[in-house]
C-alpha cells in the first residue's frame, strides 16, 4: 500500500526528518489562503500514487498567492496516469545547491533491507540503477543489527557529500530506518534529498510503501488507503479476502491459487481467449466467498463466459462446488460456465455438479478451450 | 535417496489443534508420515485424532519426548515469526511454514537469524514438500502424484498440484516434490534444491515451476548452465500479467523491468532448459 508524499512526509516530520514548510489542500481557495501565510515562492504539488507528476504538469512553481490558486485550479481538475487529483500539497520552495537521492528498500537477492544512495537525486532511481548504477552506493542492513553509523559514513563518502554534512546526514538516515521499521514499510525514500542554500540537508519529497502482509499492527496506517487507485471490483473483493484483478478480456476466471490463476490467464491467451480478470479464491475458499467471486466476475458486463479451475489442496472441491451451487441459485448467470474441479474430494465435488446445467472439463487444456469457444459462441 | 524428507522423518505439527492443521495432519497421518506430535501453547497434554497425536506445549518439549527432527507450520501470520524461532530453537534441523500473509520485515529477520542455525525452512507461503510413497509435510494432495525420478522445485501451490497430475497422467513419477512459496523473501530457494536433486541418485531430471517476480529463475538458469549435468524442465506462469500488478503472491510482481515472464523464459531457454508452454505440456518436454 503506498502513501500519499504529504501523508510520508508528517510520517519523516514526526521522525525528525527535516522537510519544508508545508499543507495539504483540497481546493484552490484553501491553496491561496496558505500562500498568502506563506511567501513568495511556493510548490504546488498534485498528490497522487503515480510517479511522473512533473512532467505531467502536476508540479508547479508559482510567485504570488494569485498564481498558487490558478494552479491548484488546475491541477485538482487534472487527471495523471488515470487518476483524479482531489488533493495537493503546498510547501514553501527550498534554493537548492544540490540534490541527492536516499532511500531503504528489500534486496530480492541479498534477502536483506538495503540502503541506497545517490548523488544523482531528483532523477527516476530505477533508470539511474540500469543505465549507471555505478552512481547508487548500496549499504546492506542486517535487519536484528539494524542500521549502524558507520554504514550511514560510507554512504556519505560515496555519494561524496562534503563532511559538514555527514551528522545530519547520518541522523536523516538513522531515522529513515526508523520510519522503516516503525511502519513495516517495504520502501522507504527520500527523492530528492537536498542541500539548501542556506546549508541545510531537507527532503523535498517522500514515499513510504508499506507491507500489506503487515497492515494488523498499523490500524492507523491502513487507514490512510486512498481507494482512488483502486478499481471497486478490487475493493468489494478484499471485503471477501479474494484478490481480483481487473483484466481487458471477455473469460471471467475464478481459480483458486496464485501461480494457478496466472497459468489459467495464460492458456486462455495460448488458446486465443483473454482473461477479463485475475482472481484467487485463496485457501480454504468458502461458499460465501465463491458465491461473492462470481458476482464481482459477472458485473463486468463484457463477461461472456465464465472459467472456474479449482485444484483442491487446502480447498477441498466438494467446499467449493457447494459454493458454486449456493452462488448459482443467487446470481442470475446466463454466460456459459465451465468448471473444472480436480483433487482433494473431487469426486465428492463432481457429484455435486453433475446434476448442474454447467459445462464440465477434466484438463486444463480442454477446460479453456471450452471456455474459449463458449465465449465466441455466446 | 530423495531429498529432505523421507520415512525416516520424525514430523511434528506446530499449530496442531488449529482447524486447517488438524485437517491436514489427518492428511499426512493418511499419506503415513511419521508425524509423532503436534504443538499448541496451553494445550499441552491433550491429544488429538482419536489420540493417536500427542500436543505439547513447546517445540522443546515435543522434541524432547519424541526426537522430532522436523517440524510443519499451519499457525496464523503474525505467530510464525515466533514459531520459527522456537523450532530453530528447539534444534529442529527441517522447518516448512505453509502459512501465507507473514509481515515482509518478520521474514528478513528470520532469515537473517537463521544463517546463524543449522535450520533448513521451506516457505513461508507454500504447500510443503512431498515424497511420494514415503512421506508428506505439508498439504500437497498424496492422491495426485506417485513415486518416480523426477524431482520438482515449484513458487506455486495449486500450480505445482496441476503439474504432478499431468505428470501422473503419463504415469511419470516423481522423487520428491518441494514448493518454495511465492513471497518475495523465503528460506530455501531454486539454487539450493537444484544442487541437492543434481546430487540426489534417485533424480534423473527435474522440473521446476516459476512465475513473474524477482529474478531468482534467472539465477536458477545461470546455476543450470553451469552445474547442473540432468535435464531441466520449466514452466514461468504470469507470461499474461501487467506490469506493477502483485498477482496474488506477494513476490508475482513485474517491478519495473524485472520480473518478466519473458525475460524468465529466455534465460531459462539459454540454459537449455526446455520450457513448457502451459503446465499440461511438461511430461511430454520430460527425457
Amino acid at each position: 500500500m503506498k502513501l500519499h508524499e504529504y501523508q510520508s512526509k508528517q510520517i519523516f516530520k514526526s521522525h525528525g526528518i527535516p522537510i519544508p514548510k508545508g499543507r495539504v489542500a483540497g481546493t484552490a481557495s484553501e491553496v491561496k489562503q496558505i500562500a498568502e501565510e506563506f511567501g513568495t515562492n511556493i510548490i504546488v504539488k498534485s498528490q497522487v500514487l503515480v510517479g511522473g507528476r512533473g512532467k505531467a504538469g502536476g508540479i508547479r512553481l508559482v510567485k504570488s498567492p494569485k498564481e498558487a490558486q490558478d494552479a491548484a485550479t488546475a491541477i485538482l481538475g487534472m487527471e495523471i496516469k488515470g487518476l483524479p487529483v482531489r488533493k495537493v500539497l503546498v510547501d514553501e520552495a527550498v534554493s537548492i545547491v544540490k540534490e541527492f537521492y536516499i532511500g531503504i528498500a528489500n534486496d530480492r537477492i541479498r534477502q536483506m533491507p538495503v540502503l541506497m544512495a545517490s548523488g544523482s537525486g531528483g532523477m527516476d532511481i530505477e533508470e539511474v540503477a540500469a543505465k549507471t548504477p555505478e552512481k547508487i552506493t548500496k549499504v546492506y542492513i542486517d535487519p536484528i543489527l539494524g542500521l549502524k553509523e558507520f554504514q550511514l559514513r560510507d554512504a556519505a563518502i560515496g555519494i561524496d557529500l562534503p563532511r559538514q554534512f555527514w551528522k545530519p546526514f547520518t541522523e536523516i538516515g538513522r531515522a529513515l530506518w526508523k520510519v522503516y521499521q516503525d511502519c513495516d514499510s517495504t520502501l522507504v525514500e527520500i527523492n530528492p534529498m537536498v542541500i539548501s542554500a542556506d546549508n541545510k540537508l531537507v527532503a523535498l519529497d517522500a514515499k513510504i510503501i508499506l507491507d500489506d502482509n503487515a497492515l494488523f499492527r498499523h490500524p492507523d496506517l491502513a487507514e490512510l488507503r486512498d481507494l482512488d487507485v483502486e478499481e471497486p471490483s478490487e475493493i468489494e473483493a478484499r471485503k471477501f479476502e479474494v484478490t481480483f484483478i481487473k483484466m481487458q478480456g471477455n473469460i471471467g476466471c475464478m481459480v483458486n491459487g496464485a501461480g494457478l490463476a496466472m497459468a489459467t490467464m495464460d492458456i486462455l491467451n495460448l488458446y486465443g481467449g483473454e482473461a477479463s480478470n485475475f482472481l484467487d479464491i485463496g485457501g480454504g475458499a468458502s461458499a460465501e466467498k465463491v458465491a461473492a467471486s462470481l458476482r464481482i466476475i459477472l458485473s463486468d458486463p463484457k463477461v461472456k463466459a465464465i472459467l472456474i479451475n479449482v485444484f483442491g489442496g487446502i480447498t477441498r472441491c466438494d467446499v467449493v462446488a457447494k459454493g458454486i451451487i449456493s452462488a448459482a441459485s443467487e446470481v442470475d448467470v446466463k454466460v456459459p460456465m465451465v468448471i473444472r474441479l480436480v483433487g482433494t474430494n473431487e469426486e465428492e465435488g463432481r457429484q455435486l455438479l453433475k446434476k448442474s446445467k454447467f459445462i464440465s472439463a477434466e484438463t486444463l487444456v480442454e477446460a479453456a478451450q471450452l471456455a474459449v469457444k463458449s465465449a465466441q459462441g455466446s | 535417496m530423495s531429498i529432505l524428507a523421507n520415512q525416516s522423518t520424525k514430523l511434528i505439527v506446530q499449530g496442531v489443534t488449529g482447524n486447517e492443521g488438524l485437517f491436514h495432519t489427518q492428511q499426512m497421518l493418511q499419506y503415513k508420515t511419521n508425524v509423532v506430535g503436534g504443538v499448541t501453547p496451553g494445550k499441552g497434554g491433550e491429544w488429538v485424532l482419536d489420540g493417536k497425536i500427542p500436543v505439547f506445549d513447546s517445540v522443546k518439549a515435543a522434541v524432547e519426548m519424541t526426537g522430532a527432527n522436523a517440524s510443519v507450520i499451519f499457525v496464523p501470520a503474525r505467530h510464525c515469526a515466533d514459531a520459527i524461532y522456537e523450532a530453530s530453537d528447539a534444534g529442529i534441523n527441517l522447518v516448512v511454514c505453509i502459512t501465507e500473509g507473514i509481515p515482509v520485515q518478520d521474514m528478513l529477520k528470520v532469515k537473517s537469524y537463521l544463517q546463524h542455525s543449522k535450520t533448513r525452512l521451506v516457505g513461508p507461503n507454500c504447500p510443503g514438500l512431498l515424497t511420494p510413497g514415503e512421506a508428506k509435510i505439508g498439504i500437497i494432495p498424496g492422491n495426485i502424484t506417485i513415486p518416480g525420478n523426477v524431482g520438482v522445485i515449484s513458487k506455486s501451490g495449486t500450480l505445482t498440484y496441476e503439474v504432478l497430475y499431468a505428470l501422473k497422467h503419463f504415469d511419470r513419477g516423481v522423487s520428491t516434490c518441494v514448493g518454495i512459496g511465492g513471497d518475495p523473501i523465503k528460506g530455501t530457494g531454486f539454487m539450493e534444491l537444484l544442487e541437492m536433486f543434481e546430487a540426489d541418485a534417485k533424480t534423473d531430471q527435474v522440473v521446476i515451476i516459476g512465475e513473474i517476480g524477482g529474478s531468482d529463475e534467472e539465477n536458477a538458469a545461470d546455476y543450470i548452465s553451469r552445474y547442473m549435468t540432468k535435464p531441466v524442465v520449466a514452466f514461468i506462469a504470469g507470461v499474461t500479467a501487467p506490469p506493477g500488478k502483485r498477482m496474488g503472491h506477494a513476490g508475482a510482481i513485474i517491478d519495473g523491468n524485472t520480473g518478466t515472464a519473458k525475460a524468465k523464459i529466455e534465460a531459462l531457454e539459454s540454459a537449455g532448459v526446455r520450457v513448457a508452454k502451459h503446465p499440461e505440456e511438461i511430461p511430454s518436454l520430460l527425457g
